[in-house]
């Protein structure tokens, strides 16, 4: 089982491609690997209960593990004690925790 | 992987454009707050990211002097991660690419970063324990 660490900046109101990489996230953990989505600058809008949150309960669903940046989340006004289904508020250390690991890590 | 791990980041965003300049400067301070040795790759625009002659401005429209802006300086933030790290027994191995540099003109960096090549990013994938690529959109 590899350990991976998907890293997603864009906002999935403004990017079709969010999709696909959420996509990935899910095909990983179906297959029994260890993933974390870990959401970062716009990354964390859907992280708000919303119209596009439902993709990330899924993904949870699914196995992922779903962090959002905190301080992403403080500087767009998003409560980390309101964030939507299956999103955890996490810092910014949890990725230089993963890359330390050796986990598989890509930015998107 | 050693108890000290080695990590390597390459950039691509000029300063002042991204929040991806910001979040990698953040995640390579976190690293460097630990003592991790830390290379980075900067190429196309983010070679800008060291230029030493980044200048603070005063903001007329707020009738605000130099001082009262505190206009960011990049620059000093790749100091200050540098700085950091030597703090704490890492180091942080700046290299800007050579024919980015020379394509922006860009040529004087703050003390600490050297010049290379895309071979030198291999390079540096090759000895550290992780990479993580911050591609420009």
């Amino acid at each position: 089982m590899a350990k991976y660490l998907l890293i997603e900046s864009r906002d999935p109101f403004d990017a079709n491609d969010v999709a696909h990489f959420y996509d990935l996230a899910e095909g990983l953990a179906r297959k029994g690997n260890a993933v974390t989505l870990f959401l970062v600058q716009n990354g964390v809008l859907p992280a708000r209960p919303g119209t596009r949150s439902a993709a990330l309960g899924e993904l949870a669903a699914a196995g992922v593990e779903v962090l959002a940046d905190d301080f992403s989340l403080r500087e767009r006004g998003i409560a980390a004690d309101g964030l939507a289904h299956g999103v955890t508020a996490a810092p910014l250390d949890v990725v230089i925790d993963g890359l330390a690991e050796g986990r598989k890590t890509l930015w998107h | 992987m050693s108890d000290k791990p080695t990590l390597t980041f390459a950039l691509m965003d000029p300063p002042y454009e991204n929040a991806r300049s910001t979040t990698a400067l953040l995640l390579i301070d976190i690293a460097a707050r630990r003592g991790y040795d830390v290379k980075v790759f900067a190429y196309e625009g983010a070679v800008c990211l060291p230029f030493a002659r980044q200048a603070a401005h005063p903001n007329a429209v707020h009738g605000r002097d130099v001082e009262e802006e505190d206009h960011p300086l990049p620059r000093e933030w790749v100091a200050a991660v540098m700085a950091a790290s030597e703090r704490n027994g890492g180091h942080v191995d700046w290299v800007n690419c050579g024919l980015c540099v020379d394509e922006r003109g860009v040529d004087e960096a703050i003390a600490g970063v050297r010049r290379g090549t895309p071979g030198d990013f291999w390079k540096m994938a090759s000895e550290s324990d992780n990479t993580l690529v911050i591609p420009t959109r």
